[in-house]
């Protein structure tokens, strides 16, 4: 009964979505206040019936309703309860409802956050991410419905994917979907902006803070399955270049570059059509990522069991927002025309470099992630495209971003002066660069072309930021500046320590497999790893080996490693469960292999300085986000604007 | 904005954009990504030297060999009408086994045999590279294999 509950409550969401839709879209365009009154309703009720339906799946999860296909195929009366609760999202159609309940937690947040804006704007905005709703709601009724059953039903699930059960995956596809899905806010925004065809620039100031949003729960997102990845799946890689990673990189690329438009176009009134441009493609990147995962066209190890129906749906779909959008862009968008005046060297330009440079780096994403497409379409031999291909591109371009970083924080808008931004930064760029050939060698007695230009850039990010600030404290006595503006300046620290982090991981991981009996022991670097015992051990749903491995640090005891190679009992595949001894300036790395016959264990063993700062440097960006988002000015300027314009009216 | 900025702007991004295309156009594709060959293909001679390729196919089953208590393995994948024998030094995936679909990455040695340094072996029980499950399809296995 309880799953029937859920479908009709989903049905009813499409009802609802619908009705947001057609009237948004309709009242605007007629002017009929009454119709537009239908969307922000409508958007709550969507709202609870989408989180109906969600809990009645949770709730066939918690009860073990192996009735339910979805349930029966990826649940098992012995899965703690955590991961049946993470399992609602962790194959195909859980994840499409969790994408239904977000993107209606959106639209939501924006009908109850939108009560200022013009009835017009609001209305188009929420009907434009109603459009996008009844896309996916049709989507999981029409092919994916996690409700359906399944006569007789199952005795015993067939359990969760074991590399599912992990807390890293309970927390990481929400938290992405809340950035992938976040950006449908900005590139509604955009549409209706398009659809009105104001001329003044109220749109970006009302998108700014969604975007950011957005783009910090993107960034969390990222974080988040790359470490999930590092010590769950990959045996200590933090990043494959793979394509289902890339799908999430490029919104993130687009998305950051958004935010920078963003601020020129609400500042100066400028680039206008091209920050629309950016909204429609952040968000339409998000749907092809969708369609890339969903659809398997592509060799990913995050695929799931694919089905050329889905993707066919998703492939339609995605034409049908991605054409309208640009029709309606290429329609209307010489009419945002560009007024106004700015020097070479001024904060516009710096901003149009960085967007140059990101848009770029994700056209080089894009263009990865599609070649094997392309070269299969045209019957040329199978290719695939890894990580020297990605590096080659992506790094240089990287570099050149953080070069122009360093420079675009000290530029003013309109016009600076090239004398003093050379003064000021000359020496600070002298010091990142003898800095950047001094320290590796100091510190890890090598160094590598790669290794001297990270640390330079990251140093160059970073001494620029405590220049800006030092420069403050000197003019003003204090360094008291906007939030958006500290916000800024973190968000850059963060940057810099992911480069930081990239850059040592990749030249200085050392990482060796090797047999060991119990009693024996092997030296990595200054680190010796003695392997003690192997035992069973038993979960809940699995029974594991378990190695206990000393670690030492120069004859020093570090205590000791439990690497598990776990066996679920449900579906008969092994997994490895690495352990970790983290610091943050390096992580050790064991994961134990197979037993090789007489007592002898495989083990791999790795050293990963400084791997930490790719993720906490993730953080840090997105901590710049919320600080950003939370500056009081600007939501005080929001007020005085709207003031201003009801005075006006009246 | 004045033409004049307009222009400038437009040459900017210009000078930018053909300089990626010239680093893009003089570094080349070829030596960065890497091919996809099964077994008859190798043997058929598309392997071109010491290049670095990927081969894909199934581990054959009763081909898996270890040299005992140590990480040297060999094995024999093959696509049901050629085979090639795989040598590697290290962990094996998880998901290794015979008879699954396995794609490794590396080098043939002057006996013709494949020297990997890197193995992927399929990720669920449902999911084979679709690499391997193309080139499979084109040469159904024999009934009474």
């Amino acid at each position: 009964m309880i799953p029937e509950l859920g479908q009709v409550a989903l049905i009813l969401c499409l009802m609802l979505a619908l009705a947001q839709m057609v009237f948004g879209f309709a009242g605007a365009a007629t002017n009929r206040a009454n119709w537009m009154a239908v969307v922000k309703p409508a958007a709550i009720g969507q709202m609870v019936f989408a989180t109906l339906s969600f809990a009645t799946l949770v709730i066939a999860f918690l009860q073990d309703d192996f009735t339910v296909s979805y349930v029966a195929n990826n649940s098992n009366t012995a899965l703690p309860t955590l991961y049946k609760v993470a399992a609602v999202w962790g194959a195909h159609e859980g994840s499409l409802l969790l994408w239904v309940l977000v993107q209606s937690g959106w639209t939501c947040a924006v009908a109850l956050g939108s009560g200022r804006l013009p009835q017009v704007f609001s209305s188009r905005v929420i009907a434009t991410l109603g459009f996008v709703s009844v896309g996916f709601l049709l989507f999981i009724l029409l092919t994916s419905n996690p409700f359906w059953r399944m006569m007789p039903g199952a005795f015993e699930g067939q359990d969760l994917n074991p590399l599912l059960q992990d807390f890293g995956l309970a927390v990481h596809p929400p938290v992405l979907y809340l950035g992938y899905i976040g950006f449908s806010v900005a590139f509604a925004f955009a549409i209706a902006t398009m659809l009105g065809g104001d001329l003044n620039t109220q749109w970006a100031r009302w998108t700014r803070p969604w975007t950011t949003l957005a783009w910090l729960f993107l960034t969390i997102g990222i974080a988040l399955g790359s470490w999930w990845a590092y010590y769950e799946l990959g045996w200590g890689g933090w990043w494959f270049w793979d394509a289902v990673e890339n799908a999430s990189f490029m919104p993130w690329l687009i998305g950051t570059a958004l935010i920078h438009s963003l601020a020129v176009t609400d500042k100066r009134g400028l680039f206008k059509s091209w920050t629309l441009l950016l909204s429609i493609l952040a968000f339409s990147l998000s749907l092809l990522g969708t369609f890339l995962v969903r659809s398997g066209v592509l060799v990913s190890v995050h695929s799931f069991a694919s089905d050329p129906e889905r993707g066919l749906y998703i492939l339609i779909f995605l034409g049908v927002v991605v054409c309208s959008a640009l029709l309606l862009y290429a329609l209307r968008a010489h009419r945002f025309d560009e007024q106004g005046h700015f020097d070479l060297v001024s904060r516009e330009t710096a901003l149009l470099v960085n967007n140059v440079l990101l848009v770029s780096a994700a056209f080089v994403v894009l263009f990865g992630t599609l070649y094997p497409l392309i070269n299969e379409g045209l019957g040329l031999p199978k290719v695939s495209v890894g990580e020297p291909w990605f590096n080659a591109y992506f790094v240089p371009l990287a570099l050149l971003l953080m070069a122009s970083l360093g420079i675009g924080m000290h530029t003013l808008w309109r016009v600076s002066n090239t004398n003093s931004l050379v003064r000021r930064l000359r020496w600070l760029a002298v010091v990142a660069v003898i800095a950047a050939l001094v320290l590796p060698s100091l510190f890890f007695g090598r160094t590598a072309v790669m290794t001297v230009l990270g640390t330079a850039a990251a140093l160059w990010v970073i001494l620029s930021t405590a220049s800006e600030l030092w420069i403050r404290y000197r003019t003003n006595g204090n360094v008291r500046m906007p939030r958006a503006m500290v916000g800024m300046l973190v968000a850059h620290v963060g940057v810099a320590l992911c480069v930081a982090g990239v850059t040592y991981t990749s030249a200085y991981s050392d990482q060796r497999d090797v047999a060991l009996k119990a009693g024996e022991s092997y030296t990595l670097g200054n680190y010796s790893f003695e392997l003690q015992t192997v035992k069973q051990v038993e979960g809940p749903n699995y029974v594991a080996q378990e190695a206990t491995v000393g670690l030492a640090y120069k004859g020093k005891s570090l205590g000791v490693l439990k690497p598990q190679k776990r066996l679920y009992r449900v579906q008969k595949s092994p997994m490895t469960e690495s352990d970790i001894h983290a610091r943050l300036s390096r992580d050790v790395y064991v994961a134990l292999g197979a037993d090789l016959g007489n007592g002898s264990y495989s083990l791999r063993l790795q050293i990963k300085p400084m791997v930490r700062f790719i993720w906490l440097g993730a953080l840090i960006m997105a901590l710049g986000g919320f600080l950003a988002l939370t500056d009081r000015r600007y939501y005080l300027e929001r007020r005085a604007v709207e003031a201003g314009s009801k005075a006006r009216t009246a | 904005m004045t033409p004049r900025r307009n222009r400038m702007l437009s040459v900017i991004t210009l000078l930018v954009g053909v300089s990626l295309a010239a680093v893009f156009g003089l570094r080349g594709c070829d030596d960065l990504k890497s091919y996809f060959f099964d077994p008859s293909q190798v043997v058929a001679g598309a392997v071109k030297g010491d290049q670095s390729f990927r081969l894909g196919g199934m581990v054959k089953d009763g081909s898996f060999i270890r040299v005992p208590e140590s990480l040297d393995v060999s094995f024999v994948v093959t696509d049901f009408a050629q085979e090639v024998k795989v040598l590697y030094n290290g962990l094996l995936p998880d998901l290794f086994r015979e008879g699954q679909g396995v794609v490794a990455t590396g080098k043939l040695n002057q006996y013709g045999e494949f020297v990997a340094e890197n193995i992927l072996a399929k990720h669920d029980e449902n999911y084979m590279p679709p690499e391997v499950a193309d080139s499979l399809k084109q040469k159904p296995p024999e009934t009474d294999y």
